[in-house]
Protein backbone atom coordinates (compact mmCIF):
# COMPACT_ATOMS: atom_id res chain seq x y z
CA UNK A 1 0.00 0.00 0.00
CA UNK A 2 1.63 3.48 -1.08
CA UNK A 3 -0.19 6.06 0.16
CA UNK A 4 1.34 9.89 1.14
CA UNK A 5 0.81 10.39 4.80
CA UNK A 6 -1.63 13.20 5.43
CA UNK A 7 -1.22 15.56 8.25
CA UNK A 8 -4.53 16.83 9.75
CA UNK A 9 -5.31 19.10 11.62
CA UNK A 10 -7.32 18.69 15.01
CA UNK A 11 -7.78 22.46 16.23
CA UNK A 12 -5.08 24.44 16.79
CA UNK A 13 -3.46 22.28 19.23
CA UNK A 14 -2.67 19.13 17.97
CA UNK A 15 -2.16 17.35 14.43
CA UNK A 16 -2.69 13.71 13.50
CA UNK A 17 0.00 12.25 11.28
CA UNK A 18 -2.16 9.68 8.90
CA UNK A 19 -0.30 6.80 7.22
CA UNK A 20 -3.51 4.89 6.30
CA UNK A 21 -6.70 3.82 7.54
CA UNK A 22 -5.99 0.21 7.86
CA UNK A 23 -5.03 -2.21 10.77
CA UNK A 24 -1.60 -3.37 9.21
CA UNK A 25 1.25 -3.82 11.28
CA UNK A 26 3.66 -1.99 8.58
CA UNK A 27 1.72 0.99 9.18
CA UNK A 28 1.73 0.97 12.80
CA UNK A 29 5.17 0.58 12.52
CA UNK A 30 5.59 3.63 10.67
CA UNK A 31 3.70 5.52 13.85
CA UNK A 32 5.70 4.06 16.15
CA UNK A 33 9.35 4.90 14.18
CA UNK A 34 8.02 8.82 13.65
CA UNK A 35 6.45 9.08 17.14
CA UNK A 36 10.49 7.67 17.95
CA UNK A 37 12.07 10.21 15.63
CA UNK A 38 9.50 12.96 17.10
CA UNK A 39 10.60 12.26 20.46
CA UNK A 40 14.00 11.78 19.96
CA UNK A 41 14.19 15.90 18.97
CA UNK A 42 10.75 17.07 20.34
CA UNK A 43 9.97 20.89 18.93
CA UNK A 44 9.71 23.61 21.22
CA UNK A 45 6.10 23.19 22.77
CA UNK A 46 5.42 19.82 22.44
CA UNK A 47 2.91 17.83 25.06
CA UNK A 48 2.73 14.52 24.17
CA UNK A 49 1.91 12.12 21.31
CA UNK A 50 -0.56 9.26 21.07
CA UNK A 51 0.29 6.51 18.95
CA UNK A 52 -2.65 4.76 17.27
CA UNK A 53 -2.93 1.98 14.75
CA UNK A 54 -2.13 4.03 11.58
CA UNK A 55 -2.09 7.77 12.90
CA UNK A 56 -0.06 9.59 15.44
CA UNK A 57 -1.63 12.36 17.30
CA UNK A 58 0.61 14.81 18.11
CA UNK A 59 -0.40 17.68 21.25
CA UNK A 60 1.24 20.91 21.51
CA UNK A 61 1.42 24.56 22.61
CA UNK A 62 0.31 26.55 19.48
CA UNK A 63 1.73 29.80 21.14
CA UNK A 64 5.22 28.22 21.58
CA UNK A 65 5.50 25.30 18.53
CA UNK A 66 5.97 26.61 15.17
CA UNK A 67 3.10 24.63 13.18
CA UNK A 68 4.55 25.02 9.82
CA UNK A 69 8.15 23.70 10.59
CA UNK A 70 6.48 21.15 12.50
CA UNK A 71 4.15 19.71 9.68
CA UNK A 72 6.56 20.27 6.82
CA UNK A 73 9.26 18.11 9.49
CA UNK A 74 6.58 15.33 10.08
CA UNK A 75 5.51 15.50 6.12
CA UNK A 76 9.46 14.74 4.88
CA UNK A 77 10.22 12.48 7.25
CA UNK A 78 6.55 10.77 6.89
CA UNK A 79 6.87 9.91 3.23
CA UNK A 80 10.65 8.01 3.90
CA UNK A 81 10.25 6.44 6.79
CA UNK A 82 10.64 2.85 8.16
CA UNK A 83 8.65 0.61 10.08
CA UNK A 84 9.69 0.11 13.51
CA UNK A 85 10.84 -3.50 13.43
CA UNK A 86 13.04 -3.81 16.57
CA UNK A 87 10.05 -4.69 19.28
CA UNK A 88 11.72 -4.43 22.45
CA UNK A 89 9.65 -6.88 24.62
CA UNK A 90 7.53 -10.08 24.72
CA UNK A 91 5.33 -10.76 27.82
CA UNK A 92 4.32 -14.08 28.58
CA UNK A 93 0.64 -14.00 29.87
CA UNK A 94 -1.11 -16.67 31.90
CA UNK A 95 -4.91 -17.67 31.36
CA UNK A 96 -6.89 -20.02 32.75
CA UNK A 97 -9.43 -20.67 29.82
CA UNK A 98 -12.97 -21.44 29.76
CA UNK A 99 -15.78 -22.34 33.13
CA UNK A 100 -16.72 -19.06 35.41
CA UNK A 101 -13.46 -17.72 33.55
CA UNK A 102 -14.17 -17.32 29.85
CA UNK A 103 -18.03 -17.88 29.57
CA UNK A 104 -18.24 -17.29 26.21
CA UNK A 105 -15.65 -20.05 25.18
CA UNK A 106 -17.73 -23.07 24.31
CA UNK A 107 -20.46 -20.79 22.55
CA UNK A 108 -17.31 -19.41 20.34
CA UNK A 109 -15.51 -22.96 19.85
CA UNK A 110 -18.78 -23.87 18.34
CA UNK A 111 -19.73 -21.23 16.23
CA UNK A 112 -16.61 -22.43 14.57
CA UNK A 113 -16.56 -25.86 14.38
CA UNK A 114 -13.73 -26.29 16.63
CA UNK A 115 -13.74 -28.14 20.49
CA UNK A 116 -12.74 -25.71 23.58
CA UNK A 117 -9.42 -27.27 23.21
CA UNK A 118 -8.73 -26.87 19.99
CA UNK A 119 -9.59 -22.91 20.28
CA UNK A 120 -7.77 -22.63 23.54
CA UNK A 121 -4.69 -24.30 21.42
CA UNK A 122 -5.03 -21.70 18.36
CA UNK A 123 -5.92 -18.57 20.69
CA UNK A 124 -2.67 -19.43 22.41
CA UNK A 125 0.00 -20.23 19.51
CA UNK A 126 -0.30 -16.31 18.17
CA UNK A 127 2.28 -13.50 18.83
CA UNK A 128 -0.07 -11.01 19.51
CA UNK A 129 1.54 -7.22 19.24
CA UNK A 130 0.16 -4.20 20.52
CA UNK A 131 -1.19 -2.12 18.17
CA UNK A 132 -2.50 0.82 20.59
CA UNK A 133 -3.75 1.16 23.97
CA UNK A 134 -6.79 3.67 24.17
CA UNK A 135 -10.27 3.45 25.19
CA UNK A 136 -9.71 2.77 28.91
CA UNK A 137 -6.36 3.42 30.90
CA UNK A 138 -3.80 0.71 29.70
CA UNK A 139 -6.51 -1.27 27.37
CA UNK A 140 -4.14 -3.07 24.79
CA UNK A 141 -5.28 -3.57 21.19
CA UNK A 142 -3.82 -6.87 20.11
CA UNK A 143 -3.09 -7.97 16.72
CA UNK A 144 -2.09 -11.17 15.48
CA UNK A 145 -5.56 -12.85 16.42
CA UNK A 146 -5.91 -16.43 14.67
CA UNK A 147 -8.23 -15.59 11.39
CA UNK A 148 -10.01 -19.20 11.57
CA UNK A 149 -11.11 -17.51 15.06
CA UNK A 150 -12.13 -13.92 14.10
CA UNK A 151 -15.77 -13.70 16.10
CA UNK A 152 -18.23 -10.47 15.61
CA UNK A 153 -18.54 -8.63 18.43
CA UNK A 154 -21.81 -9.82 20.56
CA UNK A 155 -25.12 -8.37 19.50
CA UNK A 156 -25.68 -7.12 23.13
CA UNK A 157 -22.61 -5.50 24.98
CA UNK A 158 -22.28 -6.33 28.64
CA UNK A 159 -22.22 -3.99 31.09
CA UNK A 160 -19.55 -5.14 32.92
CA UNK A 161 -16.22 -7.42 32.55
CA UNK A 162 -13.97 -7.75 35.43
CA UNK A 163 -10.28 -6.49 34.72
CA UNK A 164 -8.04 -9.24 33.02
CA UNK A 165 -10.72 -10.61 30.83
CA UNK A 166 -8.98 -12.15 27.72
CA UNK A 167 -11.28 -11.38 24.80
CA UNK A 168 -11.35 -10.91 21.27
CA UNK A 169 -14.16 -9.05 18.82
CA UNK A 170 -14.07 -9.43 15.31
CA UNK A 171 -10.04 -9.67 13.90
CA UNK A 172 -8.96 -8.12 17.25
CA UNK A 173 -7.57 -9.76 20.99
CA UNK A 174 -7.58 -7.64 24.10
CA UNK A 175 -6.72 -8.08 27.85
CA UNK A 176 -9.52 -6.00 29.79
CA UNK A 177 -7.37 -3.16 31.29
CA UNK A 178 -10.11 -2.51 34.10
CA UNK A 179 -14.03 -3.27 35.03
CA UNK A 180 -16.29 -2.16 32.38
CA UNK A 181 -18.73 -2.73 29.16
CA UNK A 182 -17.49 -5.10 26.61
CA UNK A 183 -19.27 -6.22 23.38
CA UNK A 184 -16.27 -8.53 23.13
CA UNK A 185 -16.46 -12.62 23.51
CA UNK A 186 -14.87 -13.44 26.90
CA UNK A 187 -12.72 -16.69 26.33
CA UNK A 188 -10.81 -16.40 29.52
CA UNK A 189 -8.98 -14.34 32.27
CA UNK A 190 -5.25 -13.57 33.49
CA UNK A 191 -4.14 -12.50 36.93
CA UNK A 192 -1.98 -10.14 35.58
CA UNK A 193 -3.41 -6.09 35.73
CA UNK A 194 -2.23 -4.24 32.51
CA UNK A 195 -2.99 -1.31 34.75
CA UNK A 196 -2.79 -0.89 38.19
CA UNK A 197 -2.67 2.41 39.59
CA UNK A 198 -0.71 2.02 42.88
CA UNK A 199 2.13 -0.58 41.20
CA UNK A 200 5.39 0.96 39.77
CA UNK A 201 5.27 0.69 36.76
CA UNK A 202 1.66 1.59 36.48
CA UNK A 203 1.10 -0.06 33.02
CA UNK A 204 2.28 -3.09 31.37
CA UNK A 205 2.06 -2.50 27.98
CA UNK A 206 3.10 0.00 25.26
CA UNK A 207 2.96 0.17 21.82
CA UNK A 208 4.83 -1.94 20.16
CA UNK A 209 5.10 -4.96 22.99
CA UNK A 210 4.53 -8.23 22.21
CA UNK A 211 1.61 -10.86 23.94
CA UNK A 212 1.51 -14.55 24.13
CA UNK A 213 -0.64 -16.27 26.41
CA UNK A 214 -0.14 -19.49 28.49
CA UNK A 215 -3.06 -21.74 29.65
CA UNK A 216 -2.84 -22.14 33.31
CA UNK A 217 -5.48 -24.17 35.57
CA UNK A 218 -7.57 -22.90 38.48
CA UNK A 219 -5.35 -23.90 41.15
CA UNK A 220 -2.20 -21.79 39.34
CA UNK A 221 -4.64 -18.77 39.41
CA UNK A 222 -4.89 -18.28 43.40
CA UNK A 223 -1.07 -18.15 44.31
CA UNK A 224 -1.00 -15.73 40.99
CA UNK A 225 -4.25 -13.52 41.95
CA UNK A 226 -2.89 -13.21 45.18
CA UNK A 227 1.13 -12.44 43.96
CA UNK A 228 -0.78 -9.52 41.23
CA UNK A 229 -2.93 -8.17 44.30
CA UNK A 230 0.27 -7.56 46.12
CA UNK A 231 1.28 -5.48 43.25
CA UNK A 232 3.59 -7.88 41.05
CA UNK A 233 3.70 -8.16 37.73
CA UNK A 234 3.04 -11.97 37.08
CA UNK A 235 3.42 -11.42 33.93
CA UNK A 236 7.17 -12.49 32.69
CA UNK A 237 9.08 -11.12 29.99
CA UNK A 238 10.33 -13.72 27.22
CA UNK A 239 12.86 -13.52 24.27
CA UNK A 240 11.19 -12.93 21.45
CA UNK B 1 -2.77 20.80 59.77
CA UNK B 2 -5.01 22.99 58.30
CA UNK B 3 -7.62 21.61 57.06
CA UNK B 4 -11.12 22.03 54.44
CA UNK B 5 -13.47 20.16 55.96
CA UNK B 6 -16.42 19.71 53.22
CA UNK B 7 -19.80 19.83 55.46
CA UNK B 8 -22.27 19.33 52.33
CA UNK B 9 -21.30 19.44 48.73
CA UNK B 10 -22.92 18.08 45.41
CA UNK B 11 -22.30 14.57 43.75
CA UNK B 12 -19.82 16.43 41.11
CA UNK B 13 -17.35 18.17 43.38
CA UNK B 14 -13.67 17.38 42.39
CA UNK B 15 -9.83 18.43 41.98
CA UNK B 16 -8.82 19.38 39.28
CA UNK B 17 -5.80 21.24 37.82
CA UNK B 18 -4.51 21.01 34.76
CA UNK B 19 -4.79 17.76 33.56
CA UNK B 20 -2.84 15.10 33.73
CA UNK B 21 -0.48 14.95 30.93
CA UNK B 22 1.56 12.71 29.39
CA UNK B 23 0.15 9.46 29.60
CA UNK B 24 -2.62 9.46 26.93
CA UNK B 25 -0.19 6.89 25.33
CA UNK B 26 -1.21 4.48 27.93
CA UNK B 27 -5.23 4.90 27.70
CA UNK B 28 -5.05 7.71 30.43
CA UNK B 29 -7.58 10.41 29.67
CA UNK B 30 -5.98 14.15 30.41
CA UNK B 31 -9.16 15.56 32.79
CA UNK B 32 -8.09 18.45 34.37
CA UNK B 33 -10.51 21.85 34.70
CA UNK B 34 -13.32 22.32 32.32
CA UNK B 35 -12.88 25.92 32.61
CA UNK B 36 -9.27 26.64 32.98
CA UNK B 37 -9.72 30.40 32.50
CA UNK B 38 -11.81 30.40 36.23
CA UNK B 39 -9.47 28.23 37.80
CA UNK B 40 -6.98 30.74 36.84
CA UNK B 41 -8.62 33.55 38.22
CA UNK B 42 -9.24 32.05 41.26
CA UNK B 43 -5.87 30.60 41.79
CA UNK B 44 -4.12 34.22 41.11
CA UNK B 45 -6.71 35.62 43.57
CA UNK B 46 -5.08 33.62 46.50
CA UNK B 47 -2.07 34.16 44.62
CA UNK B 48 -1.31 30.53 43.35
CA UNK B 49 -0.26 29.19 40.18
CA UNK B 50 -2.58 29.21 37.26
CA UNK B 51 -3.17 25.36 36.88
CA UNK B 52 -2.88 24.74 40.92
CA UNK B 53 -5.72 22.05 41.69
CA UNK B 54 -9.13 23.77 43.03
CA UNK B 55 -12.04 22.01 44.12
CA UNK B 56 -14.51 21.76 40.64
CA UNK B 57 -18.36 22.00 41.75
CA UNK B 58 -20.58 21.18 38.64
CA UNK B 59 -24.00 23.45 39.09
CA UNK B 60 -24.36 22.26 42.95
CA UNK B 61 -22.54 24.64 45.64
CA UNK B 62 -21.54 23.40 49.02
CA UNK B 63 -20.40 24.79 52.69
CA UNK B 64 -16.78 24.20 53.87
CA UNK B 65 -15.13 25.20 57.12
CA UNK B 66 -11.72 26.02 57.98
CA UNK B 67 -10.00 23.70 60.79
CA UNK B 68 -6.88 24.04 62.73
CA UNK B 69 -6.32 27.40 61.19
CA UNK B 70 -7.23 30.62 59.10
CA UNK B 71 -7.33 29.38 54.78
CA UNK B 72 -7.00 32.75 52.43
CA UNK B 73 -10.04 31.34 49.58
CA UNK B 74 -11.27 32.73 46.27
CA UNK B 75 -14.20 31.46 44.18
CA UNK B 76 -14.72 32.03 40.34
CA UNK B 77 -16.63 30.44 37.73
CA UNK B 78 -20.63 29.63 37.04
CA UNK B 79 -21.51 33.23 38.72
CA UNK B 80 -21.64 31.28 41.76
CA UNK B 81 -21.78 33.65 44.70
CA UNK B 82 -19.13 33.24 48.56
CA UNK B 83 -20.98 33.77 51.49
CA UNK B 84 -18.88 33.59 55.50
CA UNK B 85 -20.42 32.87 58.19
CA UNK B 86 -23.33 34.88 56.10
CA UNK B 87 -21.70 37.59 54.74
CA UNK B 88 -21.88 38.10 51.45
CA UNK B 89 -17.94 38.04 49.92
CA UNK B 90 -17.78 40.54 46.62
CA UNK B 91 -17.55 38.43 43.21
CA UNK B 92 -13.63 37.54 42.76
CA UNK B 93 -12.14 38.83 46.08
CA UNK B 94 -10.01 36.65 48.08
CA UNK B 95 -11.63 36.37 51.54
CA UNK B 96 -10.52 34.94 55.08
CA UNK B 97 -11.83 31.87 56.23
CA UNK B 98 -10.99 31.44 60.16
CA UNK B 99 -10.55 28.73 62.04
CA UNK B 100 -14.21 27.28 62.92
CA UNK B 101 -15.49 29.51 60.28
CA UNK B 102 -18.25 28.22 57.15
CA UNK B 103 -18.25 28.82 53.62
CA UNK B 104 -21.04 29.00 51.51
CA UNK B 105 -20.80 28.25 48.08
CA UNK B 106 -24.31 28.95 46.45
CA UNK B 107 -25.60 27.42 42.90
CA UNK B 108 -24.31 27.80 39.40
CA UNK B 109 -26.09 30.58 38.39
CA UNK B 110 -24.57 31.87 34.89
CA UNK B 111 -22.15 28.49 33.99
CA UNK B 112 -21.62 25.24 35.46
CA UNK B 113 -18.47 24.78 36.65
CA UNK B 114 -17.55 26.96 39.68
CA UNK B 115 -13.76 26.67 41.46
CA UNK B 116 -12.86 27.26 44.93
CA UNK B 117 -8.99 27.55 45.32
CA UNK B 118 -7.17 27.57 48.58
CA UNK B 119 -4.15 29.79 48.93
CA UNK B 120 -0.93 27.41 49.02
CA UNK B 121 -3.12 24.50 47.49
CA UNK B 122 -4.15 21.01 48.73
CA UNK B 123 -1.59 18.99 50.34
CA UNK B 124 -2.46 15.88 48.76
CA UNK B 125 -0.17 13.59 46.56
CA UNK B 126 -0.68 13.80 42.46
CA UNK B 127 -1.09 10.71 40.91
CA UNK B 128 0.71 10.35 37.71
CA UNK B 129 1.44 13.92 38.12
CA UNK B 130 -1.90 15.56 38.47
CA UNK B 131 -5.33 15.93 41.30
CA UNK B 132 -7.45 15.80 38.71
CA UNK B 133 -9.67 13.20 39.47
CA UNK B 134 -10.61 10.98 36.59
CA UNK B 135 -13.45 8.30 37.63
CA UNK B 136 -12.66 5.46 35.24
CA UNK B 137 -8.83 5.59 35.83
CA UNK B 138 -9.46 5.95 39.26
CA UNK B 139 -6.44 8.37 39.33
CA UNK B 140 -6.20 11.64 41.41
CA UNK B 141 -8.97 13.18 43.80
CA UNK B 142 -9.24 12.70 47.80
CA UNK B 143 -8.77 9.46 48.50
CA UNK B 144 -9.23 8.39 44.79
CA UNK B 145 -12.44 9.59 44.97
CA UNK B 146 -14.88 13.03 43.99
CA UNK B 147 -15.52 14.99 47.40
CA UNK B 148 -17.75 13.86 49.88
CA UNK B 149 -19.42 15.66 52.99
CA UNK B 150 -17.28 14.72 56.14
CA UNK B 151 -13.83 14.88 54.30
CA UNK B 152 -10.91 16.85 55.19
CA UNK B 153 -8.83 18.06 52.60
CA UNK B 154 -5.48 19.30 53.79
CA UNK B 155 -4.12 22.36 52.65
CA UNK B 156 -0.53 23.75 52.88
CA UNK B 157 -0.05 26.20 55.58
CA UNK B 158 2.22 28.44 53.15
CA UNK B 159 0.85 32.03 52.19
CA UNK B 160 -2.15 32.84 54.39
CA UNK B 161 -0.84 35.96 55.59
CA UNK B 162 -1.58 39.23 53.26
CA UNK B 163 -4.19 41.95 51.91
CA UNK B 164 -7.14 40.18 50.17
CA UNK B 165 -7.62 41.02 47.03
CA UNK B 166 -9.91 41.77 44.14
CA UNK B 167 -9.89 41.05 40.80
CA UNK B 168 -10.42 44.63 39.09
CA UNK B 169 -9.76 43.46 35.50
CA UNK B 170 -12.24 42.40 32.46
CA UNK B 171 -13.25 38.95 32.12
CA UNK B 172 -12.79 37.88 28.26
CA UNK B 173 -15.46 38.83 26.20
CA UNK B 174 -17.80 35.98 25.43
CA UNK B 175 -17.77 34.97 21.74
CA UNK B 176 -21.02 34.50 20.19
CA UNK B 177 -20.48 31.69 18.13
CA UNK B 178 -18.02 29.05 19.19
CA UNK B 179 -14.79 28.81 16.96
CA UNK B 180 -13.78 25.47 15.58
CA UNK B 181 -11.13 24.35 12.76
CA UNK B 182 -12.87 21.71 10.46
CA UNK B 183 -10.83 18.66 11.06
CA UNK B 184 -9.92 16.21 11.31
CA UNK B 185 -12.51 14.19 9.01
CA UNK B 186 -14.32 16.09 7.34
CA UNK B 187 -14.08 14.59 4.54
CA UNK B 188 -16.31 12.04 5.91
CA UNK B 189 -19.18 14.26 5.85
CA UNK B 190 -20.94 15.05 2.66
CA UNK B 191 -21.12 19.06 1.83
CA UNK B 192 -24.87 20.03 3.06
CA UNK B 193 -23.29 18.40 6.29
CA UNK B 194 -20.88 20.69 6.47
CA UNK B 195 -22.68 23.97 5.90
CA UNK B 196 -25.68 22.71 8.28
CA UNK B 197 -23.03 22.42 10.75
CA UNK B 198 -22.31 26.08 10.72
CA UNK B 199 -24.82 27.54 9.88
CA UNK B 200 -27.50 25.82 12.03
CA UNK B 201 -27.91 26.57 15.86
CA UNK B 202 -27.73 23.51 17.84
CA UNK B 203 -28.71 22.89 21.79
CA UNK B 204 -27.06 21.69 24.35
CA UNK B 205 -28.75 18.52 25.43
CA UNK B 206 -28.85 17.28 29.57
CA UNK B 207 -26.83 15.25 28.65
CA UNK B 208 -23.75 17.34 28.88
CA UNK B 209 -20.91 16.00 31.64
CA UNK B 210 -17.33 16.16 31.68
CA UNK B 211 -16.67 13.24 29.40
CA UNK B 212 -18.47 15.21 26.25
CA UNK B 213 -21.64 17.60 25.27
CA UNK B 214 -24.37 16.15 23.36
CA UNK B 215 -25.62 18.45 21.07
CA UNK B 216 -29.44 18.41 19.29
CA UNK B 217 -30.11 19.90 15.90
CA UNK B 218 -30.25 18.80 12.27
CA UNK B 219 -29.01 15.80 11.30
CA UNK B 220 -25.22 15.35 10.08
CA UNK B 221 -24.87 13.03 7.11
CA UNK B 222 -21.83 10.79 6.77
CA UNK B 223 -20.39 10.50 3.51
CA UNK B 224 -18.14 7.40 3.86
CA UNK B 225 -19.93 5.81 7.05
CA UNK B 226 -19.39 6.40 10.60
CA UNK B 227 -16.72 3.69 11.30
CA UNK B 228 -13.22 4.45 11.04
CA UNK B 229 -10.13 3.14 12.38
CA UNK B 230 -9.57 4.27 16.08
CA UNK B 231 -7.17 7.30 16.24
CA UNK B 232 -6.64 10.07 18.69
CA UNK B 233 -8.66 12.09 20.10
CA UNK B 234 -8.05 15.78 21.68
CA UNK B 235 -9.88 17.93 24.04
CA UNK B 236 -13.07 19.79 21.68
CA UNK B 237 -12.87 17.31 19.15
CA UNK B 238 -16.95 17.42 17.69
CA UNK B 239 -17.31 13.75 16.92
CA UNK B 240 -20.84 12.77 15.01
CA UNK B 241 -21.76 8.93 15.62
CA UNK B 242 -24.03 7.18 13.39
CA UNK B 243 -27.42 8.85 14.15
CA UNK B 244 -25.94 12.17 12.94
CA UNK B 245 -25.83 13.87 15.79
CA UNK B 246 -22.61 15.81 17.45
CA UNK B 247 -20.77 15.33 20.86
CA UNK B 248 -17.99 17.96 21.64
CA UNK B 249 -15.77 15.85 23.52
CA UNK B 250 -14.41 17.77 26.88
CA UNK B 251 -11.54 17.22 29.41
CA UNK B 252 -12.80 13.17 31.03
CA UNK B 253 -12.84 12.19 27.27
CA UNK B 254 -11.37 9.00 26.24
CA UNK B 255 -7.95 9.03 24.53
CA UNK B 256 -9.28 7.31 21.47
CA UNK B 257 -12.27 6.86 19.18
CA UNK B 258 -14.03 5.24 16.31
CA UNK B 259 -16.04 8.07 15.17
CA UNK B 260 -15.28 10.84 12.82
CA UNK B 261 -14.57 13.92 14.10
CA UNK B 262 -15.64 17.14 11.43
CA UNK B 263 -14.12 19.79 13.06
CA UNK B 264 -12.49 20.84 16.86
CA UNK B 265 -13.33 24.05 18.96
CA UNK B 266 -10.41 26.37 19.32
CA UNK B 267 -8.18 25.86 22.68
CA UNK B 268 -9.26 29.99 23.28
CA UNK B 269 -13.24 29.05 23.26
CA UNK B 270 -13.14 25.62 24.75
CA UNK B 271 -14.09 27.24 28.28
CA UNK B 272 -16.37 29.54 27.32
CA UNK B 273 -18.16 26.30 26.08
CA UNK B 274 -17.90 24.04 28.85
CA UNK B 275 -20.31 27.10 30.96
CA UNK B 276 -22.83 26.23 28.37
CA UNK B 277 -25.62 24.86 30.42
CA UNK B 278 -27.93 22.46 29.09
CA UNK B 279 -30.88 23.85 26.89
CA UNK B 280 -28.25 26.61 25.60
CA UNK B 281 -28.35 27.83 21.93
CA UNK B 282 -24.72 27.21 20.31
CA UNK B 283 -23.42 27.96 16.77
CA UNK B 284 -19.95 27.39 15.47
CA UNK B 285 -18.07 29.16 12.83
CA UNK B 286 -14.82 27.78 11.29
CA UNK B 287 -11.65 29.96 11.55
CA UNK B 288 -8.26 29.74 10.10
CA UNK B 289 -5.41 28.56 11.99
CA UNK B 290 -3.85 32.44 11.92
CA UNK B 291 -7.43 33.19 14.17
CA UNK B 292 -7.15 30.34 16.23
CA UNK B 293 -3.33 30.75 17.05
CA UNK B 294 -3.91 34.36 17.75
CA UNK B 295 -6.87 33.87 19.87
CA UNK B 296 -4.73 31.30 21.89
CA UNK B 297 -2.06 33.65 22.21
CA UNK B 298 -4.74 36.30 23.78
CA UNK B 299 -6.26 33.99 26.30
CA UNK B 300 -2.39 33.00 27.62
CA UNK B 301 -1.88 36.75 28.08
CA UNK B 302 -5.04 37.40 29.69
CA UNK B 303 -3.67 34.47 32.20
CA UNK B 304 -0.19 36.25 32.52
CA UNK B 305 -1.54 39.52 33.00
CA UNK B 306 -4.00 38.41 36.24
CA UNK B 307 -1.54 39.39 39.01
CA UNK B 308 -1.13 43.04 37.67
CA UNK B 309 -5.06 42.79 37.79
CA UNK B 310 -5.73 42.67 41.21
CA UNK B 311 -5.70 45.57 44.06
CA UNK B 312 -5.81 44.86 47.76
CA UNK B 313 -8.84 45.02 49.20
CA UNK B 314 -8.34 47.89 52.34
CA UNK B 315 -11.98 48.26 53.57
CA UNK B 316 -14.34 45.51 55.24
CA UNK B 317 -15.31 42.70 53.00
CA UNK B 318 -18.84 43.95 52.29
CA UNK B 319 -20.28 44.32 48.57
CA UNK B 320 -22.02 47.63 50.14
CA UNK B 321 -18.27 48.87 51.16
CA UNK B 322 -16.64 47.76 47.39
CA UNK B 323 -19.83 49.12 45.69
CA UNK B 324 -19.39 52.58 47.78
CA UNK B 325 -15.07 52.38 47.11
CA UNK B 326 -16.60 51.74 42.96
CA UNK B 327 -14.56 48.74 42.81
CA UNK B 328 -17.30 46.96 41.08
CA UNK B 329 -16.92 47.63 37.50
CA UNK B 330 -19.70 47.63 35.61
CA UNK B 331 -22.27 46.72 38.68
CA UNK B 332 -25.89 48.48 37.66
CA UNK B 333 -28.42 48.81 39.70
CA UNK B 334 -31.64 47.92 38.38
CA UNK B 335 -33.88 49.50 41.13
CA UNK B 336 -32.02 53.12 41.14
CA UNK B 337 -33.50 55.46 39.41
CA UNK B 338 -32.42 56.10 36.29
CA UNK B 339 -30.28 59.33 35.94
CA UNK B 340 -30.45 61.14 32.77
CA UNK B 341 -27.74 61.30 30.21
CA UNK B 342 -24.91 64.12 31.03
Amino acid sequence: MVRTARILPCGDSALSVEFGDAIDPDLNGKVLALEDLLLASPPAGLIETVPTYRSLTIQFDPTLTDYDALAAFLTEKAATIAPRNAIGRRWRVPVVYGGAFGEDLDEVAGQHGLSPQQLIEIHSAAIYRVYMIGFMPGFAYLGGLDPRIATPRRTQPRAKIPAGSIIIGGAQAAVMSIEGPSGWHLLGRTPVRSYAPERDPAFLLAAGDEVVFQPIDAFQWASLERAALAGELVAELVTP
Amino acid sequence: MTELVVKTCGPMTTLQDRGRLGYQRFGVSPSGAMDKRSLALTNALVGNAPETAALEFMNLGGTLAASGGDLRIALAGAGATLRIEGTAIPPHTTAILRDGETAEIGHARTGTFAYLAVAGGFAIAPQLGSLSFHPRSKLGGHNGGSIQPGDRLPCRAEAQEGAPVHFTGDLPQLPDTIRVMLGPQDDYFTEDAIRLFLESEFTITPQADRMGFQLSGPKLDHAKGFNIVSDGIVDGHIQVPGAGHPIVLMRDRQTTGGYPKIATVISADLDHFAQLRPGSPVRFRAVSREEAVAAAREAKAWIAALPDALIPVRFALTTEHLLSTNLIGGTVNALAPKVADA
